[in-house]
Order: structure tokens, then C-alpha cells, then sequence
């Protein structure tokens, strides 16, 4: 279970910044801290056992039938990026507390930066490939985030419109490589993939495959010709940077290739697509570094070259070349960090990273000055720091590979990248730091706080220590990670010096020599590189872009141009064709089922129902009509419900449409009374058309229906036959609703209930201010009103009614489960006589003698109905099974208990609060209009002869 | 009897259809509420008919029953197509106390340009 609460930490995480920003950004920080050092500590007490050689496991079944599970294991490889990713963002989370200014908002970026360290620990621990893509395009998808933080900058969105544009179409490719893989193994777990590396090699299958596995690691990782939208991503705050180049996300792509290499390495193919990308990658990013001036694009060409490098050695297939990567990741993650880092405390300080601008800072942050100097010395390859001993070994490793027949090839390329990084790295470092101390910085420079260099300086002692003591540091994790890649135990030998005949040490000599003489040409060099053109990959990708959007664009328009009209026309049309042609193609004969006769009076039901239909067309640009057409119509279903044997469904038809009614009411008092005519009749006779078409093939799919018998056996009989046994109930319709299919009824009563909030949050808007409530305010009637708006009549009338409704309500609720009614019913009920209340004597005559709050009635329902369900797992039976029993209490019948009665009750409670806060609602909306507010129950007071004499008062609704 | 339900679900639904094509938010709402009619009433035949076997278990007497999942899926919609009326009768208020108009169909042409 702990491996995946290491990777939900992250997420869990995410929530608190937000929340913890309101007692400050320390508060802010230190909880995004500890939730990160948390997760680092339970990553940390695996480690003995996972040094030892161990593979821990979790596994949690999520979509078995998918093959998409919650598998998570941690071996060694995962050890080292697990332990990069929450180390390296303990730090950056320190460094980013003091790095973002005030105007920022901080809870915002913290729960970004544990999103993404959530996902990016889920990519590294994850046992299923399918849960790995998750992650994977998790990562994506929050780095889009982090990358466009600063939002208010243009460079800053369009760098993350690229970034997540180019990973997330690598991540597309990736999913179906990893889906052919895993069709080719027969598992998606990664634990069964690694084992199937022969039938894997041997398939068909493999090239593609691997191609479009190596697409999603390429576009992670940055690898040529995919390299161009890690600078844009530089426009990302420095933390974010530094994270994400350093330990995270471009490392994401290497961490794949390093999973894979059992299986996918070893093979020609991969030998020269990986191996020689990587080259590529390499020499190409580490000459434009050296030509940046920008000391983040400089650091982030850098960081593409060491990419490259790395995925060169991961290219190999060879062993020793899989240790040297390891080893180099983990000097990379150090020393990159701390450039960054230091970079943005340049940045910070001396609000300018161009590299032309700076210069002599050593004497004004001599702090900052240590850091960059073992960061960049260790960049270089200088010995004896960390960076120069896995560059030691890669050239060593270079130097026995053969690529294409060619001996030479591999090592000179590499020895050429090695030169050009010595150079850009001593060019970062001279350049800013070294010379004379100008007079021109736009800010004038000095060190930061301790908070703000306290995080790069721990990543410098750490480049010290692995360079000086690299097998105590580094040598057991590089081991264990090796020996996870490789699986064969591995034991690295990390040394200095390897004598005067190896390859290696001529390689350094020459690369650190031609580096500090191509530095000492620079500014010419700097001047025919400007001079020369050179494909412009933002241009590029913007040319390819920039067309498809436009296309897309047309498309929307074409198809998506505000018209309902046109998108119902269609998909009614596109609906009912479809259907006919299912028909027509279809072999079936005629009906065989015997019909049900039919009778006088249903046919006289059926003859109104009819009529008043086509009246509604004819008659439907009088909307009063139309409601009382409506309402003969919604009348005769529910009398044809009670008819065919469906009590429960009169009832509630029944209840709805007095409500229905009242509600159209209301709102047809604020929209006009009748419909324009507007269509030609051209377009009526091809809505009439379509509807005659749509029309008919309803009406004859359900009489082929009903003609027929069912061609599986209905799963009704078990209902019936289990009703009463096992729901205690005998009305099967209701033991249904509040029973077997409880949690349906569950999720129904929540949505009605979030409907009726949406209602109450609607008339808000509308009453806040703006158009709608300047509209109300000047309200003026257009139609008469009644001289007596509250008749007496109907005032003592309802009264009268009311306990009487009540009753009923109650009654039909009690004997719901048995007979018919329940919840559904009696909240209608109920609903609608409290409404005729307000139909009497006014809304705000009636609101000032009722006090209950209808928000709470729908979230007491809610919360019964859900308790109910819950009290099940105190029974040790899933949620919402019921539970019932006779008891027999003097002088009443014996009579039942049931816990469906208490979920009943919530549903009773929802449907009530949710009718009556629609309708309330609608009632603000009258008030707001200028409706007066009777303080007495009649208009007319019987006591007083007459009208009353003091006119009513004209308020707004008090809030 | 199975004729009269299918040609009334069927002309139900043909004047939904007619109505919801209309470009007025009222007569759309009206003919929202007649498919809901015609649609409840479909599900509910596709129980198949029996006249005066309502499900309510008899203790006393062996006897045959309609189908009640129909019934108890056709019960909930019913609540939830009056929610679903509620909402849009809001929204059409609303949109016709914002803009002055209860026209269904968007007029102007706004379009989006990104950054």
C-alpha cells in the first residue's frame, strides 16, 4: 500500500497550498515542504530493502477487464528517479519561496509543482504501462501548467503551448507503441513485459513498436529534431526550470528508455536510432549553447546535449554504457539544478540574464560566484568534481564503439561535444562572473539571503562529495540502478585516474584545450554565427501550426456556428436515418406477440391526447395555450399510466405536471406571451417533414417492440421474485427504487438536488446587477393584473387544505414500499401544497410564516439518503444494502422497518427542497420586478368593506 | 391497444421534434417537454403492455405482474425531466432578462482569438 500513497502523496498534497496561502507563504511553503519530505522519507525506508536487491510491490485491481491496474514496484531505477524527483523538489520548493516575488501567487504554483511531482513519481514507481501513460501525459499536462505560470507573458503561454503540444503528441505515439507491446507480451504489467524480451525482439511488431515508444521518450527528453521547445519552456520561472530540466520532466523520456533497455535494447535498430540521436542531440545542442547569450537558453541547450548524451549511452545496449548513464543522470540532476538555480538568482538579482549585460559579478556575489564555479567547473568536465567523472567514462565508452564500420566516428563526435561543452561552460561562467565589475547592471547586485542560495549550495557540496568519494556517495546507487536497467547485478568502478594509456584521458585533454581556445575566439566565432542563417524551429512549428488551427477553425465555423437549430436538424435527421437503414437492412419479419384489445374509453384518452398534440402545433405561438394544451397532454399520460398497470407512474406524472405547469407559469410572466412568426414556409415544411420522419420511425420501432416478445429473458422476474424476500417491500417499483437499484436513485436525487442549486444560482447572477436586473427593476407589466390578487376563496381554501395535503403526503410516503407512492410522490405532494400556499397568499406572506430553508432540506436529504447507504458498511455489507424487520408494538398492526424507509426519507426531503427552491427562486425574480408584497393573507380583507386602504408596500427583496 | 401507445409516443415525438426546430426559447422548452413525455412513455412500453397487473405483490392469490424496471426507471425520469425543465425555463429566463431577445440561436459571431 505505501508505494501507492507515495505517489498519491503529491496529489494529496496539491490541495493544501491553496488552502495553507491564506495563513502565508511560509505556512504555503513549509506544508508543500513536509508533504514532499514525507513522501521522501516513506521512498527512504524502502531503500535498504531495494539496495539489497529487493523489488517491492503494491498492487491495487482498478479496470482488471481493461488490464489497466494500480500496480506499482520500486527497484532500483525507480529508487534513484523517485529519490531525484522528491530530493531535487524538496529543494527547488525551498529556493521557490524565496524566488517568486509577491505579486505571484504562491498557492497556485506550489499546487502545480506537486501535481507534476505526483505524476512524475507516478511515471517512475508505476508496475502497469497503461497507468504509466496516465502519468505520462499527467506530467504533460501539468508542466503545461508550471511553464505557463506566468500567464500575463506571451513568451510564457506559447512556450507551453509547445511544450505540451510536442510531448503531448509524443506521448500519443508512445501509447500505441506501449499498447502493441503489451498485446505482443499479453500483459501490460511491466514486470511481465521485462521478462518477454525474446518474443518482444522476435515480433514483427518490434520496429513499430519501438519507434513509437522512442517518439514519446524523444519528445519528452528534448532529442533532436525534437529539442526545440525545451528553451521555449524557458520562459518558465526559474524554479520551474529548474526542476523540470534538471531532475524531472526531460529526464521522464530518459527514465523510459532506462525501463525499456531490457527489452528493447541490444538490436541494431536501437542501436542506430538511439545511439546516434543521442549524438546528434549531443554535438548539435552543445555548439548552439556555446553561441546563447541568454544564460537560461544557454543552460537549457546545455541541458539537450547532456540529454542527448545520456541517451546516447542508454543507445549502446552495452552494460557498462547503461552504469555510466545512471551515474551520469544522477551527476547531471546535481550540478544542472544548481546552475539553474544560480542562474535565477543572477536573474533575480541583477533583473537581466543576458549574458552581454553581466560580467564581474564575482566580487559582488561571491556566494553565488562558489556555487556557479563548482556547478560549471563540474559542467565542464574538470576533475575532480562529479560531472568530469562520468564524462571520463562515456569517452572512455565511446572510444570502444563501432558505428557502422567506422572506428573513429563515435569518439571524435563525442570528443567534439565534450570540447563544445567546455566552452559554453566556461563561457557561463566567465562571462558572468569573471571580468571587471561594470556600472551598467539594471539592478545593482548582491547576494541573496540564505533561503534563496541555501538550495544550490547543498547540490554543490553534493557535486564536491560525488566527485571526491564517488563510490561511497553515488557508486551503491548507481549499482542498484544499473543493475535494475540491465538485470544483472552490477558492480560500477568509479575512479579518477585510469593511466596514461587510456583513450579517455586524451579525449579530456583535447576536449578541455580546444574548449578554452574556442572560448578565446568567441566574439568572432559569435559574429559569423549571427552572420549565417539557420532554420528557425519556432518558425517552423509555427508554420505547421499555425494552418491547422486555421483549419480547425474553419471547421468549427462550418459546423459549430451558434445555430441549435441547425445542430438538432441535423442530429435528428443523421438519428432517424441511421434507424430506418437499420430497418431496412435488417431481416425481421412481423410482429407475433398477441395485441391487447382496445376499449371505448382509452381510445377516447388516446383521441385527446392526439388532438391536443397537433393543437400544440398549430396553436404554439399562444404560450398560455400551449400550457393548457400541454397540461390535457400530460394529463392523459398519467391517466394511460394508471390505466396500463403503472400506479407509481400516475402519481408521480400526475404531481410533476402540476409543478411543471406552475413553473411555466411563473417564468412565462417575465418572457413574451407569444411567439413571432419568423420561419418561412419553406423551412416549416422541412421541420414538419423532419419530425413526420423522426415521428414514425419512434412510433413503429416501439409498436415492433411491443408486438414482440422479449428476445432475452427479462430480468424483471428476478425482481418480482425478490421483492418481497429480500427487499421486505411488496410494491416492486419502489423496492427497485430505494433497494436493488438504491444507488441509482442515489445519484438521481443528487442531481436533482445540484439542479435546483444551479436554479438558486442562476437567479443570483441575475439579481446581482447588470442587464437582466436593470430590466426587472424597470419591469413593467404587460397585462392587466387582477383586481384581487389573493382571493379569498382560494386564500381559506388552501388552508384548509394544507394539513389535509399534508396527511397524505405523509400516508403516501409510509405506505410506499407496499402500495403505491414513496419518497418521489410524497415530496411532490407535499411541494405542491406548501406552492398552493404561495399561490394564495404571495411569496413573501408565506416565506415570513415558513422558516425552512430549502438548500438544507436537499442537502439533509442527501446526506440521510448517503448515511443510510453508509450505516450498510457498519454491518460489514456494501454500501446501501438494506435492512429490514417486523415489529409488532400494541395496539397497532405488526408493521415493518426498513432501512429503505430512512433512504426513502432522503429522497422525500430532496424532491421537496428542490421543487420548492426552483420555485422560490423564480418567486425572487417577480419581487425583484416591482411585485408588491402583501403584509396581510387576502387582498381583500372580509373585515373591511372594500379594498384595503393603505396601498401595498412596493419593496425590493430584502436581502 | 399497442397501436394507440406507438402512434401516440410517435406523434408526441414528431411535434417535440417540430417544436425543438422552432427558434424561440418557449416553444423549444415546450417541445423538450413533449420528447420527455414521448420518451418516458417509450421506455416505459418497452415493458410490454398488460392491463390490470400493477407489480404490487399479491400475498394471497398467484398472479401474473407487469414489468416494474421500466416502471422504476421511468419513475426517476420523470422526477429528473422536471429538474432538467426547471433549469432550462431558468436559463431561458435568463438569457431573455440579459439580452432582451428569446432567441435560441446565437446571432453574433464571436470569435475566439488566441494569443
Amino acid at each position: 500500500m505505501s508505494l501507492a500513497l507515495i505517489a498519491a502523496l503529491p496529489f494529496l498534497g496539491a490541495l493544501l497550498p491553496g488552502l495553507m496561502i491564506r495563513a502565508g507563504r511560509n505556512a504555503c511553503a513549509m506544508t508543500t515542504g513536509f508533504v514532499t519530505a514525507l513522501a521522501l522519507l516513506m521512498l527512504g525506508l524502502h531503500a535498504p530493502a531495494v539496495l539489497r536487491g529487493e523489488v517491492i510491490q503494491t498492487r491495487i485491481e482498478w479496470l482488471p477487464g481493461l488490464g489497466l491496474n494500480a500496480n506499482f514496484f520500486l527497484d532500483g531505477l525507480g529508487l534513484l528517479f523517485a529519490g531525484l524527483i522528491l530530493g531535487i523538489g524538496l529543494l527547488i520548493i525551498l529556493y521557490a519561496r524565496f524566488y517568486l516575488s509577491k505579486s505571484d501567487p504562491m498557492g497556485q504554483f506550489y499546487t502545480y509543482l506537486m501535481l507534476f511531482q505526483g505524476a512524475m513519481v507516478g511515471i517512475v514507481l508505476s508496475d502497469n504501462i497503461l497507468l504509466l501513460l496516465v502519468f505520462w501525459e499527467l506530467t504533460s499536462l501539468s508542466s503545461f501548467l508550471l511553464i505557463g505560470y506566468w500567464k500575463h507573458l506571451p513568451e510564457g503561454r506559447q512556450g507551453a503551448r509547445m511544450a505540451l503540444t510536442v510531448t503531448g503528441a509524443g506521448g500519443l505515439a508512445m501509447i500505441a507503441g506501449m499498447l502493441i507491446l503489451g498485446n505482443i507480451a499479453g500483459s501490460y504489467d511491466l514486470t511481465v513485459i521485462l521478462q518477454n524480451k525474446e518474443a518482444i525482439q522476435a515480433s514483427e511488431w518490434y520496429l513499430p513498436a519501438l519507434i513509437l515508444i522512442l517518439l514519446g521518450a524523444f519528445t519528452k527528453s528534448a532529442q533532436f529534431p525534437f529539442h526545440f521547445w525545451l528553451p521555449h519552456a524557458m520562459a518558465a520561472p526559474t524554479p520551474v526550470s529548474a526542476y523540470l530540466h534538471s531532475a524531472t520532466m526531460v529526464k521522464a523520456g530518459l527514465f523510459l528508455m532506462a525501463r525499456m533497455w531490457p527489452v528493447l535494447a541490444g538490436t541494431p535498430e536501437w542501436f542506430y536510432i538511439v545511439a546516434t540521436t543521442g549524438l546528434v542531440t549531443m554535438v548539435l545542442a552543445a555548439k548552439i549553447a556555446l553561441f546563447k547569450d541568454d544564460l537560461k537558453a544557454l543552460l537549457a541547450f546545455s541541458t539537450v546535449s547532456h540529454l542527448g548524451l545520456i541517451t546516447m549511452l542508454l543507445g549502446f545496449g552495452t552494460k557498462a554504457a547503461a552504469t555510466v548513464a545512471m551515474f551520469h543522470i544522477i551527476n547531471h540532476a546535481t550540478f544542472k539544478a544548481a546552475l539553474f538555480m544560480s542562474a535565477g538568482i543572477v536573474d533575480h538579482e541583477a533583473h537581466t540574464r543576458d549574458i552581454k549585460r553581466l560580467g564581474g559579478l564575482r566580487h559582488l556575489m561571491p556566494v553565488t560566484f562558489a556555487i556557479a564555479l563548482i556547478a560549471s567547473l563540474s559542467m565542464a568536465g574538470i576533475p575532480p568534481l562529479n560531472g568530469f567523472l562520468s564524462k571520463e567514462m562515456m569517452l572512455e565508452e565511446t572510444a570502444h564503439t563501432v558505428w557502422a564500420g567506422s572506428h573513429w566516428l563515435m569518439p571524435v563526435l563525442a570528443t567534439l561535444g565534450a570540447l563544445f561543452s567546455v566552452a559554453y561552460s566556461f563561457r557561463f561562467l566567465a562571462h558572468t562572473f569573471l571580468g571587471p565589475v561594470r556600472d551598467d547592471y539594471p539592478h545593482k547586485p548582491h547576494d541573496p539571503g540564505f533561503g534563496m542560495w541555501a538550495a544550490p549550495a547543498l547540490l554543490a557540496a553534493l557535486v564536491v562529495i560525488i566527485g571526491l568519494v564517488p563510490m561511497t556517495a553515488a557508486g551503491w546507487l548507481v549499482d542498484a540502478a544499473a543493475g535494475a536497467v540491465t538485470g544483472e547485478p552490477v558492480a560500477a568502478k568509479i575512479k579518477h585516474w585510469h593511466g596514461l594509456g587510456s583513450p579517455a584521458l586524451w579525449m579530456s585533454v583535447l576536449a578541455v584545450g580546444g574548449g578554452l581556445m574556442l572560448l578565446a575566439s568567441h566574439a568572432r566565432l559569435d559574429a559569423i554565427w549571427n552572420a549565417t542563417p539557420r532554420p528557425e524551429a519556432k518558425r517552423i512549428f509555427d508554420g505547421i501550426v499555425e494552418p491547422l488551427a486555421a483549419l480547425a477553425r474553419r471547421v468549427t465555423a462550418i459546423s459549430h456556428d451558434g445555430s441549435l437549430t441547425r445542430y438538432l436538424a441535423i442530429a435528428t435527421v443523421t438519428i432517424t436515418a441511421l434507424g430506418y437503414y437499420a430497418w431496412a437492412t435488417a431481416d425481421h419479419g412481423t410482429g407475433t406477440r398477441a395485441l391487447t384489445p382496445i376499449q371505448t374509453v382509452p381510445a377516447i384518452g388516446w383521441f385527446l391526447l392526439v388532438v391536443s398534440s397537433l393543437a400544440l402545433v398549430a396553436f404554439h405561438r399562444n404560450r398560455l395555450l400551449t400550457l393548457v394544451l400541454v397540461g390535457v397532454i400530460g394529463l392523459m399520460v398519467s391517466v394511460g399510466f394508471a390505466y396500463m398497470s403503472a400506479p407509481d407512474l400516475a402519481l408521480t406524472q400526475i404531481s410533476v405536471e402540476v409543478a411543471t405547469v406552475i413553473l411555466l407559469l411563473l417564468a412565462l410572466n417575465f418572457l413574451p406571451k407569444t411567439t413571432p412568426v419568423e420561419s418561412s414556409g419553406g423551412r416549416k415544411l422541412r421541420d414538419g417533414l423532419i419530425a413526420a420522419f423522426g415521428g414514425t420511425g419512434v412510433g413503429v420501432l416501439i409498436y415492433a417492440l411491443m408486438t414482440r416478445d422479449f428476445a432475452f429473458p427479462s430480468i424483471a422476474e428476478y425482481h418480482l421474485a425478490n421483492s418481497y424476500k429480500e427487499g421486505g417491500g411488496t410494491n416492486v417499483v419502489n423496492v427497485i427504487l430505494v433497494d436493488f437499484r438504491g444507488y441509482d436513485t442515489f445519484g438521481e436525487i443528487t442531481v436533482l438536488g445540484i439542479g435546483a442549486i444551479v436554479i438558486y444560482a442562476l437567479t443570483e447572477a441575475l439579481l446581482r446587477g447588470g442587464p437582466a436586473n436593470d430590466r426587472l427593476l424597470a419591469w413593467s407589466p404587460d397585462q392587466r393584473r387582477a383586481g384581487d390578487r389573493h382571493p379569498l376563496m382560494l386564500v381559506v381554501a388552501t388552508r384548509l387544505m394544507l394539513p389535509v395535503a399534508l396527511i397524505v403526503g405523509v400516508y403516501i410516503f409510509l405506505r410506499g414500499h407496499n402500495m403505491p407512492g414513496g419518497g418521489f410522490i410524497a415530496g411532490l405532494v407535499v411541494a405542491i401544497a406548501l406552492v398552493m400556499q404561495y399561490m394564495a397568499s404571495g411569496f413573501a406572506w408565506t416565506q415570513a410564516r415558513q422558516k425552512i430553508d430549502y438548500h438544507a432540506l436537499i442537502g439533509a436529504g442527501v446526506l440521510i439518503a448517503a448515511a443510510t447507504g453508509i450505516g450498510a458498511w457498519f454491518n460489514g455489507v456494501p454500501f446501501l444494502t438494506s435492512d429490514f424487520g417486523y415489529v409488532n408494538i400494541w395496539p397497532l398492526e405488526e408493521f415493518e422497518l426498513a432501512t429503505a424507509a430512512l433512504f426513502d426519507l432522503g429522497v422525500f426531503l430532496t424532491v421537496l427542497g428542490a421543487v420548492m427552491l426552483a420555485l422560490a427562486s423564480l418567486s425572487r425574480i417577480a419581487i425583484r420586478a416591482g411585485e408588491t408584497i402583501n403584509v396581510d393573507a387576502f387582498d381583500i380583507h372580509p373585515e373591511n368593506d372594500g379594498p384595503r386602504t393603505e396601498p401595498a408596500t412596493t419593496t425590493t427583496e430584502a436581502r | 391497444m399497442e397501436l394507440l401507445v406507438a402512434s401516440a409516443i410517435g406523434v408526441m415525438t414528431a411535434v417535440g421534434i417540430y417544436l425543438i426546430l422552432r427558434q424561440r426559447t418557449f416553444p423549444v422548452i415546450v417541445g423538450l417537454a413533449m420528447l420527455s413525455y414521448a420518451v418516458n412513455v417509450f421506455i416505459f412500453a418497452s415493458g410490454r403492455i398488460k392491463i390490470g397487473f400493477p407489480p404490487i405483490l399479491n400475498k394471497y392469490a398467484e398472479t401474473s405482474y407487469t414489468d416494474p424496471l421500466t416502471q422504476a426507471l421511468v419513475l426517476t425520469a420523470i422526477v429528473i425531466s422536471f429538474g432538467m425543465t426547471a433549469v432550462i425555463v431558468m436559463m431561458a429566463l435568463g438569457s431573455f432578462l440579459e439580452t432582451g431577445d428569446d432567441r435560441i440561436d446565437m446571432t453574433d459571431k464571436t470569435d475566439g482569438e488566441d494569443a
